[in-house]
């Protein structure tokens, strides 16, 4: 069995500088890390030994309009067969740098998974193989998920309350 | 003849011993809206209702209903079942543009209607956005007994339309409106 103690420290030894906020949310390991050795990062969990982490849950991102310098997290949920055992990797980025390393080369069903993210959150994988839309239209023109957009369209009448009897 | 057969009630016509006149329009208004073919577009939970309605305990084939058509060809009646994405979209108008004239569109329960709950970016806000729309049924989803009401309604639609009422101006103008032709 692994714990999150242990292999918090195992990535501490190995990267050091580049990974902070280490946090266990509902017991899961989840920490931060830096852009440029996010590929190393995971390359390493994949071919650690022990921890044996070759299993690529999901990618996605979040979008924090009111944190200045790190508008945009992206999320990498890894998973260890061998384990059974979870952690969450966290990349912070700033409006206007929405730049991040793919990791197709690594795992395979990255690839839909950073088109979705680049589809709803604008996120740019570099490097990724094919990054267009894969959920909504081609000529679609902004990243819906981004919070600056209201949730209803303000100008609509024809869902008004008064027509629900509210 | 068993006494609970019911029989469609014929065209107003003259009628005299051995012949019966009446308009052409009643006699194929009466021909189309008891042969009325479907063609379902059923996409979600609508649909799922809509099978129902087709299947024994409903019966939508004693409206002369019997064959569902899958393509556009000889099917005179879209019906149109469920949230249509705004991806979707194109694919419905290109259905309804391969159906051959006489068509009637249904759009049944609240997400073709209207789109429903699903106020969002994603969704076609109603199919009357980019295809006319002949009949709504309200509903989410609607009973079988809605859409069985609604294929009324749209019978007395084509048992009363002119025969000529396609080729009107303000038929076309309402085409054109929609960008079709």
């Amino acid at each position: 069995m692994l714990t999150n103690e242990e292999v918090a420290q195992t990535i501490i030894q190995q990267f050091g500088q580049s990974v902070s906020d280490f946090d266990d949310p509902y017991d899961l390991l989840t920490f931060t890390a830096d852009r440029d050795q996010l590929v190393p990062l995971i390359t390493y969990l994949r071919e650690h030994k022990t921890l044996q982490i070759t299993f690529l849950t999901d990618v996605t991102a979040i979008h924090y309009p009111d944190t200045p310098g790190k508008e945009f997290c992206v999320v990498y949920h890894l998973h260890s067969l061998v384990n059974n055992f979870r952690l969450r990797i966290k990349v912070y980025l700033s409006d206007g740098n929405v730049h991040v390393p793919t990791i197709t080369p690594l795992y395979a069903g990255a690839n839909w998974m950073e088109r979705e993210t680049f589809d709803l959150f604008g996120i740019i994988f570099d490097g990724h193989p094919d990054l267009r839309r894969i959920l909504n239209m081609e000529e679609m023109d902004y990243h819906p998920m981004l919070k600056q957009y209201p949730l209803e369209d303000a100008t609509r009448e024809d869902k008004i309350d008064a027509l629900f009897g509210r | 003849m068993a006494s609970d057969i019911k029989l469609v009630e014929g065209p107003e016509s003259y009628n005299g011993a051995g012949f019966q006149a009446t308009s052409f329009d009643k006699l194929i208004g009466l021909a189309r809206a008891n042969s009325l073919w479907p063609l379902p577009f059923a996409t979600s939970c609508c649909g799922i209702e809509f099978m129902s309605t087709m299947s024994s305990t409903y019966d939508l084939a004693r409206f002369g209903s019997e064959r569902p058509s899958f393509s556009p060809r000889q099917a005179d009646m879209l019906l149109v079942a469920g949230t249509i994405a705004k991806k979707m979209g194109p694919v419905v108008k290109q259905v309804y543009l391969q159906m051959a004239e006489p068509r009637w569109v249904m759009a049944i329960g609240a997400c073709a209607s209207s789109g429903g709950i699903f106020d969002t970016y994603s969704v076609l806000q109603g199919i009357d956005r980019i295809i006319p729309v002949d009949v709504y049924v309200p509903g989410c989803p609607p009973r079988p007994e809605q859409i069985l009401d609604g294929v009324m309604q749209i019978q007395e639609l084509a048992k009363n339309e002119s025969l000529r009422r396609r080729n009107t101006e303000e038929y076309q103008k309402l085409l054109n409106s929609y960008n079709i032709q």
